[in-house]
């Protein structure tokens, strides 16, 4: 492939530019208060999973059993030892939720992986080539959209056999055609401007027009869903886990924590409550951060 | 207006087409022989085995099973649930008005109050008011409602002791089901309590079914609001001397309201998809319960059958959704 | 005394960037039945100043003036019920877009009546009358039936006749007109100028024409005031300031008039970049 003369004006191809973009896009970024909180959070949180095995003050698969349902420290009949307290095996309910982290930023990490290279792929070729390609992919696609996601999700899990790695798959599956529309419709609406047009005068491929040309310049919309996806992830996944559809027992994952609480719930408080206070905070804070995004690159909504 | 269905319409079929070959590959598509797992733990003989295998049709090629189902579809028949023996879709009709009772007075709660907090927020913008409700809608919309359940359950059931746990009404009353729908049929029976104790098994469950749907109401029509105040017409509402609440409650409005509708119709998705976790929760016996139990009990018929009404309600529903988009929208309506 | 006095108005606003003037100081007097050109480009704060004298402008801004009346009534003093008593009964204003202006959720019918219901004490039967009258006075063609449509089904110059038959409904005494012939095309604008001077003729009104075209002012205005960058550099009557203008700037803006090209190139007011600078105007922006 030759190289093209309008390559150069290309935005991505030249540092400075991409620089500026960059501190433009901070600034707008740091305005938003919210969004820096998030970010603060999930930066925590992305260490705390690093980290777990030197943060957590137990291993979390321990069963210590003279400690059985032991609250919280602040409360009578805590102990020092387990500041969470523990669950009915005598599990350190702080240290399952650290090792939990890992789950929540894996899950998140796999599903947008798989939603946003399948959707990114589908989406170009939909909006690049049209026609009946066009035609079947978009159909596809509204196909699972009639369902509900979390439906489509256990039914694919009874399929592939419950599991992290098959909830995860299915998740994926179920994230993606909002990944393939915003493509599509970031392709074809890339495809009529000047720089597209001039490429293709200048005789670039196809591949080269999709993935070097066009897919730069509609990355905004992707990043913003990408975020938005990953806290979806991480509450789908860790809804099957409590439906027993999602990681099994005795995997520290935040959903499958919650399910084998569920019988304590009107005796021991703190073991329903912490494993979803974490599902939220983490939720939380990734939406904040994605709202953020939104805001600083989406220029439509810049404040002037 | 009319082109603008019939599109719609033409769009829908091929989806539901879709969604039929999805409900019947998913028998076929279950790791394992169908046979037996339908036939459960039990297991099954060689030779019945045979007589089943050609009594369901699995014995002939894929195209001809298809058509068979969708004829099957068409007349009302979506198998037989291996776990009661009754007709999967006699089983989804008496459920399903337990489901509609708590949808519908989930998405009541969801609109009236996310559509007046997202226009006060709008008009408050950048105000402490507008944060606090934007934030508040975040953490809504942030919510595992599995959990919000069992966190609601915790301190209104178990601290407060103000509402029941499970179920739709308490076992003190008995009455026949006229509607489906408790709160009328308590009303109806006359039994003194009975509405009071239909409502307080609701309550809690309508709150949590509502909550992420309450939240993306609320912002979307935030965002809606504030699009639409800014337009030209909105400036010419106020040049011509009208009241604040005329410019923003009717001109304004009006056509943010646009936006609103197409999202409340997709929240339906999110109703069905929650009903699932909400109904576990609070062991409402509805739709969604029933498909989850199914599932656990490998009653593989219901779930397909339930997974092809539930695509079929969701269509549905966003095909009126789409109607009254036409409506409220007069640049599709008078085309 | 006129009908419309401002003194020193000065309009700013918050940016992220800091504070912005839009609008530094300036003086406006119309008398009863005269027509007042506002002429500059944009960013001159033409449009700034007479959304200030509507109470049009967002919150960010800030607006303060030495007197601004408005027949006997201060109009700084008022606060914003009082003011609605005032804009879209005795002052009125049309804007650039019409299409964008009217609501397209609402039938011009709807539309037209609402400020004769908020001012007036006319029933509802009345009221549709009086639409109809307005809607012809504008020449709508088939005006009942008009009253019915809604605006995406009217072409530009239609939505543009509305506006003013909407503007018109209470009988102003003043109605300000912002760039209302730009998004037209221009075999509509002359029509619209044309009317919108009949109408002002036929009521004796006065108007405000806030405009960057010096072929408008030149058809239209009585007088004519000339801003720059939110300041006003000049202020004359219609003849003299095509005759003698006396600003560097009022000269380049002459200048780029078409009729006025000389060669195969229109000059444009950069061109005069020396003579305005000398004559102590920046091109760079007069304040930042």
């Amino acid at each position: 492939m030759s190289v093209s003369p309008e390559a150069k004006t290309l935005p991505q191809t030249t540092e400075n530019p991409t620089k500026e973009v960059l501190k433009e896009f901070w600034y707008y970024f740091s305005q938003n208060r919210g969004a820096v909180i998030g970010l603060t959070i999930v930066i925590l949180l992305i260490l705390m999973a690093i980290f777990a095995a030197f943060i957590a003050p137990h291993n979390p698969d321990i069963q210590y059993r003279d400690s059985f349902l032991v609250p919280p420290v602040w409360q009578e009949g805590g102990k020092s030892a387990f500041i969470l307290g523990t669950d009915a095996v005598g599990r350190d309910i702080l240290s399952r939720l650290i090792y939990g982290a890992r789950y929540s930023l894996y899950i998140g990490i796999v599903v947008v992986f798989i939603a946003l290279t399948g959707g990114i792929i589908l989406g170009l070729i939909a909006g690049y080539f049209r026609g009946i390609i066009d035609t079947i992919i978009m159909r596809v696609m509204d196909v699972i959209l009639a369902f509900p996601a979390l439906l489509l999700a256990l039914v694919l899990v009874a399929i592939l056999g419950p599991g992290l790695i098959n909830a995860m798959y299915a998740i994926g599956i179920v994230l993606q055609p909002h990944f393939v529309r915003l493509t599509r419709a970031a392709v074809m609406a890339e495809q009529s401007r000047d720089y597209v047009v001039a490429s293709k005068v200048s005789g670039a491929g196809h591949l080269r027009l999709m993935f070097r040309t066009i897919l730069p310049n509609c990355m905004a919309p992707l990043i913003v869903q990408a975020t938005l996806s990953f806290s979806n992830a991480i509450l789908d996944a860790a809804a099957l886990g409590f439906l027993g559809m999602g990681a099994q027992p005795p995997t520290p994952e935040w959903g499958t924590m919650l399910s084998e609480a569920r019988e304590f719930i009107l005796s021991a408080w703190w073991v329903v409550t912490f494993p979803g206070l974490a599902i939220l905070i983490t939720v939380l804070a990734i939406n904040l951060v994605g709202d953020g995004l939104r805001d600083a690159l989406d220029p439509k909504l810049k404040r002037s | 207006m009319f082109r603008f269905l019939l599109g719609r319409l033409g769009l829908l079929i091929p989806t539901f087409l879709g969604v039929t070959l999805i409900a019947f590959s998913f028998i076929r598509m279950l790791p394992g022989d169908p046979l037996e797992l339908l036939a459960g733990e039990r297991g099954v003989t060689p030779e019945r085995k045979a007589q089943l295998m050609k009594q369901m049709g699995f014995d002939r090629p894929y195209w001809e099973q298809y058509l068979t189902y969708l004829a099957d579809i068409f007349r009302g028949d979506l198998g037989t649930s291996f776990a009661s023996k009754r007709p999967v879709l006699d089983e989804f009709l008496t459920l399903f008005p337990a489901t509609v009772e708590l949808a519908l007075c989930a998405i009541i709660l969801a609109v009236s109050i996310g559509i007046p907090l997202g226009i006060f927020a709008a008009i408050k913008r950048g105000t402490i008011a507008d944060q606090a409700i934007m934030g508040t809608a975040l953490v809504g919309y942030s919510m595992p409602i599995f959990w919000w359940g069992l966190l609601l359950i915790i301190l209104f059931s178990g601290v407060l002791g103000w509402t029941p746990v499970s179920g739709r009404i308490s076992l003190l009353y008995y009455f026949p089901s006229v509607t489906g729908f408790m709160l009328i049929d308590s009303l109806l029976s006359g039994e003194k309590g009975a509405f009071i104790s239909a409502v307080r098994h609701l309550i809690l469950p309508a709150i949590v079914l509502s909550t992420i749907p309450l939240a993306v109401i609320a912002r979307q029509t935030r965002s809606a609001m504030l699009e639409v105040l800014g337009e030209d017409y909105v400036r010419t509402a106020r040049a011509k001397g009208l009241s604040p609440f005329r410019v923003v409650g009717l001109h304004a409005l009006r056509n943010a309201l646009i936006p609103v509708i197409t999202t409340i119709g997709l929240q339906v998705g999110v109703l069905l998809g929650g009903a699932i976790l909400t109904e576990t929760i609070f062991s409402w016996p509805g739709v969604g319960k029933w498909l989850l139990d199914s599932i656990g009990r490998r009653d593989y018929f219901v779930v397909q059958g339930a997974l092809l009404l539930i695509a079929g309600i969701v269509m549905f529903v966003n095909l009126v959704v789409d109607m009254l988009y036409g409506m409220v929208n007069p640049r599709i309506r008078h085309h | 005394m006129g009908i419309l006095e401002i003194k020193n108005l000065s309009v700013e606003f918050d940016t992220v960037a800091g504070p912005f003037r839009a609008l530094d100081g300036v003086n406006y007097s119309i008398d009863p039945g005269e027509v007042l050109a506002i002429v500059g480009e944009s960013g001159s704060g033409k449009s700034v100043a007479m959304l200030a004298v509507m109470g049009l402008l967002p919150n960010t801004a800030t607006v303060t003036a030495d007197k601004m009346m408005f027949e006997d009534i201060d109009l700084a003093s008022l606060n914003t019920s009082q003011r609605r008593q005032v804009i879209g009964k005795d002052i009125s204003m049309i804007f650039q877009e019409p299409i964008a202006s009217l609501n397209p959720c609402f039938t011009v019918g709807f539309q037209l009546t609402e400020a004769l219901k908020a001012h007036t004490s006319l029933s509802g039967s009345q009221r549709q009358k009086r639409a109809e009258e307005l809607l012809e006075s504008v020449g709508i063609p088939n005006p009942k039936g008009s009253l019915t449509v809604f605006p995406h089904q009217m072409s530009g110059g239609q939505c543009q006749r509305v506006m003013i038959a909407m503007a018109i409904s209470c009988a102003p005494k003043l109605l300000i007109a912002d760039e209302p012939t730009t998004a037209l095309d221009v075999t509509i604008q002359k029509q619209i100028l044309d009317l919108l001077l009949t109408i002002q003729q036929d009521s004796g009104m006065a108007l405000i024409m806030i405009t960057h075209d010096m072929g408008v002012v030149a058809e239209t205005a009585d007088r004519v005031v000339v801003q720059y960058k939110g300041r006003q550099v000049e202020e004359a009557d219609v003849l003299s300031l095509f005759e003698s203008p006396k600003n560097a700037y009022t000269k380049a803006l002459l200048s780029a008039l078409p009729e006025n090209a000389t060669g195969d190139r229109l000059p444009t007011v950069q061109d005069f970049a020396k003579e305005l600078t000398d004559a102590g105007i920046s091109l760079e922006g007069v304040s930042k």
